[in-house]
């Protein structure tokens, strides 16, 4: 049986740390590289790096993270942020990355989800979603609305359509995080999360609101995930991953407690 | 000098890389001449059958590998590589290599376990139940998780080349040992210290599968 993972989830800024707090007030909190080892020694399951800047410079000084990270940890990474095309994917993928993930890219351009795809098989492609409740109407039934840039533009386009749709055009996993929740510590959204994961074949990785290890508990059976995404609960030193899984093991959840 | 057979089946760095950390000299390459003066082969991938075994066919690495096994070189197949050396792949329903009997099966649709509905592929850690006494996995823990990425498992028509099982859904074999041969359908190279302990024990495996 499988393991629920838990996946520390690193924002980087100009090859430095951050960890957004309602995605404005960023705080910088060091190096990537030691970060990630730091985890992997813990025991996290997996890495997302989020490129937060993206520019040209920035994604010269992100790949070199990347590499570095590649060498120092034996687990698998994902590196998402500003990746537009299938060159973008394939100089993450080359520098060590075993998966990219696209999110507003996406949703202007679907069709780098197929070509990605095809270029790398679908097990590399994450989908990231953003995604915020509205009230239902015909052109969102599901009454969850994907947005982009951080939240600030609504798009019209339905959650859950979109996740299927994206599924369709081979995406291997996504990862769904609720605006909402994200930077509340209050909990995942664990509705939508059990909606989305419900309705595909895929993995999903719930993202957002994480504080404390019942949390983690909530969205990873009432929520159907199949991952947990932590970031701030961990990097202030709140809580631990060894004490998450086993919180997690005490309450029935399998998780990899041998590393 | 262990040997990693490029043969365009994905990047093959993170193999490289590992191997690095435990100090052990390596070399990606698809010259087979190069290849026949290593120590070790180790045959990575991941993708599809249909598109590895054109491009080993097109290449000729495809008798080499027979070649390497049958001569005794120690050879390690990781995931896809694990997958061409079977008779065939439900896969694009490709002819593979032939060097273990049997057939590489897609997960059922309808996989479960108890009320829940599995997700294909199957991606994540899970427990690989070791034959005992192999060389290649001595001093794994007995609870050790290893990486998965899979939508297609190892059926071998003889179970007396499986050499460990997992269960999702299914019991299926997650690795193939016999003589100086071993193959996973997981990932040593990402499965943290429990994969570099595997790792590091191919590598100074003389090929044979007695202790």
């Amino acid at each position: 049986m499988l393991s629920k993972r838990i996946i520390p989830c690193l924002d980087v800024r100009d090859g430095r740390l951050t960890k957004g707090i309602k995605f404005k007030e960023n705080v910088d909190i060091g190096d990537p590289v030691q970060a990630a080892r730091a985890y992997y020694e813990q025991g996290a399951d997996e890495i997302v790096f989020y490129d937060i800047t993206a520019s040209a410079e920035a994604r010269a000084i992100m790949l070199d993270v990347v590499k570095r990270v590649a060498e120092t940890i034996f687990i698998p990474f994902s590196v998402g942020g500003g990746i537009r095309t299938v060159d973008d994917m394939r100089q993450v993928i080359l520098a060590g990355a075993e998966k990219v993930s696209v999110n507003s890219e996406a949703v202007k351009n679907p069709g780098v989800i197929r070509d990605g795809a095809r270029a790398f098989g679908s097990q590399c492609i994450v989908l990231g979603m953003d995604v915020k409740k509205v009230l239902a109407s015909r052109e969102i039934p599901s009454g969850y609305e994907m947005v982009i840039h951080g939240g600030r533009t609504f798009t019209g386009l339905d959650a859950l359509r979109w996740a299927k749709e994206a599924e369709r055009l081979g995406a291997g996993e996504i990862c769904l995080n609720s605006i909402d929740a994200d930077g509340t510590r209050d909990g995942y959204e664990l509705d939508l999360t059990a909606l989305i994961s419900s309705h595909v074949g895929i993995p999903v990785i719930a993202s957002g609101g994480a504080g404390k290890p019942e949390h983690l508990l909530d969205v990873l059976t009432r929520g159907k995930a199949d991952a947990a995404l932590i970031a701030s609960m961990v990097h202030y030193r709140t809580h631990t991953i060894p004490e998450i899984k086993n919180f997690l093991h005490d309450h029935g959840v399998k998780t990899r407690l041998q590393w | 000098m262990i040997g990693i057979v490029d043969y365009r089946a994905g990047n093959l760095t993170s193999v490289a890389r590992a191997l690095e950390s435990l100090n052990e000299p390596c070399m990606i390459t698809n010259d087979s001449r190069l290849l026949d003066d290593a120590s070790h082969i180790i045959f990575p991938g991941v993708g599809a059958a249909g598109a590895a075994m054109a491009n080993l066919r097109e290449s000729g690495l495809d008798g080499h590998l027979k070649k390497w096994v049958q001569n005794g070189k120690p050879v390690l197949g990781i995931c896809l590589g694990t997958q061409v050396i079977f008779d065939r792949s439900e896969e694009d329903d490709t002819p593979c290599l032939g060097i273990v009997p049997g057939v590489v099966k897609r997960f059922p649709a309808d996989l479960r376990e108890g009320e829940q509905r599995l997700k294909i592929p199957h991606m994540g850690w899970n427990r690989v139940a070791f034959r005992k006494n192999h060389p290649v996995f001595a001093g794994i823990p007995e609870d050790a998780e290893f990486y998965f990425v899979h939508s297609y498992y190892p059926a071998p028509a003889d179970e007396t080349w499986a050499a460990g099982w997992t269960d999702y859904g299914i019991r299926f074999c997650s690795a193939v040992a016999r003589g100086n041969l071993v193959a996973v359908q997981f990932h040593p190279e990402k499965s943290g210290r429990p994969g570099l302990i595997l790792l590091a024990n191919f590598c100074r495996w003389g090929g044979s599968d007695a202790q």
